[in-house]
């Protein structure tokens, strides 16, 4: 083999990982049984809002199996689970940060909120023994609405949130969007709901934890993306352990987008428990839980309005949005509506002004946090739609308005904070619009309403800032952690390489995607190279996979611990050369003296160092093994068009995608099999939330009304066509692979792309205005009302 | 209550007494330690357990382990021969049909049934028929293209 044909950058390389999946080889959290180990069952709240009088466990505990039961007055020294984004309000005071406790501390304030914690012998035992336990519930009214919560006289949630607010925030010159707003020719307003939204990764969140006598020391399996930072925030913040005696690994895990980025109650109180009981704690999800008890999405309320010139130039964007955060601080809780959706605002335009208020609000319902997408599908949405409806108002073109207010020069600095380092939005947009022939919609259009149907195109033009993120701006921002990553590449003696990388995979493709890059970098088959991730144990550190930063941050760090690889096998290779270092060149795997024919292969340099017989021992250590951080420099900024064609039965309000095209930028790509894969993915969630998803509460009750799926309409093969993506590439300018990042574009995209589709169709027959999920009984109930 | 068992499980045959109200997929998991079949949601919809009992596609959370005694089960671990991925599986693979990997060994036995039954399924077929088996990261796409181009390999 060539080496050239070992650089596989660039090219569909099939997936690593897959034989042990096709086989039922994958070892996931449910699949870990050590010897001896008890299973966890918690009983949860039925009540949305109710103070807990009393709960006496004696007879739970005198139930066949019982190892142990567990309510909140037993986790004596135990912390509340912390948040790691502090907000500070436009009061300059902090966000309200009221407890959230492990388990219920005298009140539950959600369905689902878990109130003990039962071990025993088999799962059945667990559960049968949580019937027994007697709960003296005080119920009180709830309130699931984050616009009802913050009205006076809402029931109260936590005595330290007056009102139920955990803060208000502001981004921008409100000044001069007001006087923008002022002098427009045209506004165009919104009111929005973003669909609460319940993330449904198919395998359950589960966890595993031992604990050993001989080192005093625990082990924690758990469905985790991000293993590092569940350790860290349980063991200092939560349990006062040292980190030192808690390993976190997290196997093989079956999908999060989002939900399992965050630290749970549930392996908390396992972990405390272990060493209690003194055998391993095992505890898996049940799907009902999984609904209940997951951190949730989105909850927006928006109130959104646009300021244009004659021509359709914007001149500002003003925002109010009140953001459900259910009713603890879930992990980043704080951060998803502010920090990741007001600093997008600004989408791919040129907007001069834009001022965005932020009110969050505390909510008797499980928290909400991150998913996919995370705050920027709400921008995207925000500034999509209000771009539709202005452009639809004054009569310009959908892809004219968006051209004539297009960033074209770089680096831009937005008003809300970001500084884009590069793009280029008309090329997706035409090459978009190209695949997505729209020249031929007219004529699909008049032949749909032969047929009596309802045609409409939608586009939508988003960015996304990823690859989080400079730690020294998250940190003026209110983060309480870095957000760097670490790789670390470890030659072995014979050559093949172990990367230890502190991103995590569950489902992404890293260990294909990464090796790819290891062995072209280092001229190496890409069957030599091992990545492994997902444990403590073994890996220095890592922030873990979130927000499509995994290659553009973690890729980065690997790249950044190649560089010290190959900077010491060239200090080697001049030795074993008998050259001057500065004179060694490596390529295609081999460390050459620049000018000569005289080498020294990749596993030469790595025997060498290993067996360091003869080697510059007075000058440089033996062994091939260097660790980086990387702390990336700005945000990346992926952006793309996403068009989509619906036709619409006005006899039914059902809504069939006839197409859906998206050309994205995502910089430069190793494997565009997986980038695209990553695309199909988000987009049928940002389909799922624009057509299908909606999490629904009880408004009075506060009784999850979509905790099944029989009630939760997650996209199945049938709802959704097959879709055309392409990509256009501007490389990102600040690390070394180019990449913006691919996870979350889909989700970002179609959302606002399928909505403006929809309301495209339904102008015709006087619809105006609808919000997601655009069901068939809300579309035709639309149509109903416009007849009137 | 313990029962008997009596079956085949991968070409092998399997006896064991279990308690009565034993899920097949629970006595797959816990008793024979095949963690390739999994469970996703407990009520029957997701499809992440299904199996092959006498060929057909089941789910195996839906039925009990006693209802399958005499039968013959073929579980996502008994498809690849002496290391060699079946038609199916290899499709997924060159397709990019899986990606957490969670919904795969479902995925797979499902598709195999689909085909016995429509070897030339098109892809309105293959979406319909794929109803029960949910799959929250692939957006299904490449899974239709793996279970065409699966389906071709099995016809021969």
């Amino acid at each position: 083999m060539g080496n050239s044909e070992l650089n596989t950058v660039g090219q569909s390389v099939r997936r690593k990982e897959d034989y042990r999946f096709l086989t039922g080889c994958g070892q996931y959290t449910d699949d870990v049984n050590p010897p001896h180990h008890t299973h966890a069952y918690f009983l949860r709240s039925p009540h949305a809002h109710a103070n807990i009088r009393r709960i006496d466990t004696a007879k739970a505990k005198a139930a066949p199996g019982v190892v142990a039961v567990y309510t909140g007055a037993d986790l004596t020294g135990v912390n509340g689970l912390p948040c790691g984004w502090l907000i500070t309000g436009t009061d300059g005071q902090p966000m309200k940060e009221p407890p959230h406790p492990v388990l219920a501390q005298g009140k539950v304030r959600y369905v689902g909120d878990g109130l003990a914690m039962v071990i025993a012998e088999t799962p059945a035992q667990a559960k049968d023994a949580a019937e027994l336990i007697d709960v003296d519930y005080d119920a009180v009214p709830a309130v699931v609405n984050p616009v009802e919560a913050l009205k006076a006289g809402a029931p109260q949630i936590h005595d330290g949130a007056p009102g139920n607010k955990c803060y208000t925030w502001a981004l921008g010159d409100k000044a001069a969007v007001d006087a923008a707003f002022a002098k427009a020719a045209h506004v165009t307003q919104l009111d929005i709901v973003n669909n609460r939204l319940i993330p449904n990764a198919i395998e359950p969140r589960a966890a595993v934890a031992s604990y050993s006598r001989a080192d005093d020391g625990y082990t924690l399996y758990v469905t985790s993306q991000n293993p590092h930072v569940e350790r860290l925030l349980m063991t200092a913040f939560v349990l006062g352990l040292p980190e030192t005696k808690v390993r976190v690994i997290a196997p093989d895990v079956g999908g999060g987008f989002g939900s399992k980025i965050y630290l749970y109650p549930e392996e908390t109180a396992m972990v405390w428990a272990s060493k209690r009981v003194n055998r391993p704690i095992k505890w898996t999800a049940e799907r009902s839980e999984s609904f209940l008890a997951d951190a949730h999405g989105r909850d927006h309320v928006t109130h959104a309005e646009l300021a244009l010139d004659p021509d359709g130039k914007f001149l500002a964007m003003r925002v109010h949005t009140t953001a459900a955060m259910g009713a603890y601080l879930s992990t980043f809780a704080s951060c998803i509506p502010t920090i990741l959706y007001a600093t997008l605002l600004a989408g791919q335009y040129t907007t001069p002004a834009i001022y965005c208020e932020v009110t969050a609000a505390f909510t008797n319902t499980a928290p909400v946090d991150a998913y996919r997408g995370a705050g920027r599908p709400e921008a995207t949405y925000v500034v999509e739609r209000l771009v539709h409806a202005a452009a639809s108002e004054m009569g310009i073109a959908q892809d004219e308005i968006r051209r004539r207010n297009f960033i074209r020069e770089f680096p831009y600095q937005t008003p809300v904070a970001l500084l884009y380092d590069t793009g280029g939005y008309d090329a997706c947009l035409d090459e978009a619009m190209r695949i997505a022939d729209v020249q031929g919609f007219a004529a699909r259009k008049a032949e749909a309403a032969k047929r009596g149907k309802l045609r409409g195109l939608g586009y939508a033009a988003y960015i996304e800032a990823c690859g989080l993120a400079p730690s020294n701006i998250a940190g003026t921002l209110g983060a309480r952690a870095g957000l760097y990553e670490v790789g670390q590449v470890r030659v072995n003696p014979t050559g093949g390489v172990t990367v230890f990388t502190g991103s995590h995979s569950h489902g992404q493709g890293h260990e294909t995607t990464f090796s790819q890059v290891v062995a072209s970098r280092l001229g190496i088959p890409i069957e030599n190279v091992e990545i492994v991730h997902g444990d403590t144990g073994r890996i220095p550190f890592g922030m873990g996979t979130y927000g499509s930063r995994s290659l553009a941050v973690g890729g980065t760090a690997i790249i950044k611990a190649l560089d010290k690889v190959v900077a010491k096998g060239k200090k080697i290779a001049a030795h074993l050369l008998e050259a001057a270092e500065a004179d060694i060149e490596f390529k295609d795997g081999k460390f050459t003296v620049a000018g000569t024919d005289r080498s020294k292969a990749f596993g030469e340099v790595a025997l060498a160092a290993y067996v360091p017989h003869n080697y510059p021992l007075d000058k440089l250590e033996p062994g091939l093994d260097e660790t980086a951080f990387y702390d990336p420099t700005n945000f990346t900024f992926p952006a793309g068009t996403h068009i989509c064609e619906v036709e619409i039965d006005p006899d039914t309000g059902k809504v069939a995608i006839v197409n859906f095209s998206a050309c994205d930028d995502f910089g430069n790509i190793i494997n565009p099999m997986i980038v695209e894969g990553q695309v199909h993915g988000g987009v049928v969630q940002g389909i799922g939330q624009a057509l299908l998803e909606q999490c629904v509460y009880d408004q009075e009750s506060g009784q999850l009304l979509t905790g099944s799926y029989m009630d939760y309409a997650l996209p199945r093969a049938d709802d959704v066509p097959s879709f055309k993506v392409t990509t256009k590439v501007t490389p990102c300018t600040h690390n070394p692979l180019g990449a913006k990042g691919c996870g979350e574009a889909g989700a970002i995209g179609a959302p606002a792309a399928l909505m403006n589709a929809v309301h495209d169709a339904l102008s015709a027959a006087g619809v105006t205005y609808l919000d997601m999920p655009a069901t068939p009984h809300r579309v035709w109930s639309a149509l109903q009302a416009a007849k009137h | 209550m313990s029962v008997s068992l009596s079956l085949t499980v991968n070409d092998e045959a399997v006896n064991a007494q279990v308690d009565a109200r034993t899920l097949l997929v629970d006595f797959i998991r816990n008793n024979l330690a095949l963690t390739g079949t999994h469970v996703g949601c407990d009520t029957g919809q997701c499809g992440a357990c299904t199996v092959l009992v006498d060929g057909n596609a089941v789910k195996a959370c839906t039925i009990l382990a006693v209802q399958a005694n005499g039968s013959k089960i073929t579980t996502i671990e008994g498809l690849a021969k002496n290391g060699e991925l079946h038609p199916m599986q290899a499709a997924f693979k060159d397709c990019h049909g899986l990606q957490c990997g969670f919904c795969t060994p479902g995925m797979v036995l499902s598709a195999i049934d689909l085909v016995q039954r429509h070897p030339d399924a098109d892809e309105a077929t293959i979406r319909a028929e794929l109803e029960g088996n949910l799959c929250r990261c692939t957006g299904y796409q490449n899974i239709v293209k793996a279970i065409a181009q699966g389906a071709a390999a099995m016809r021969g």
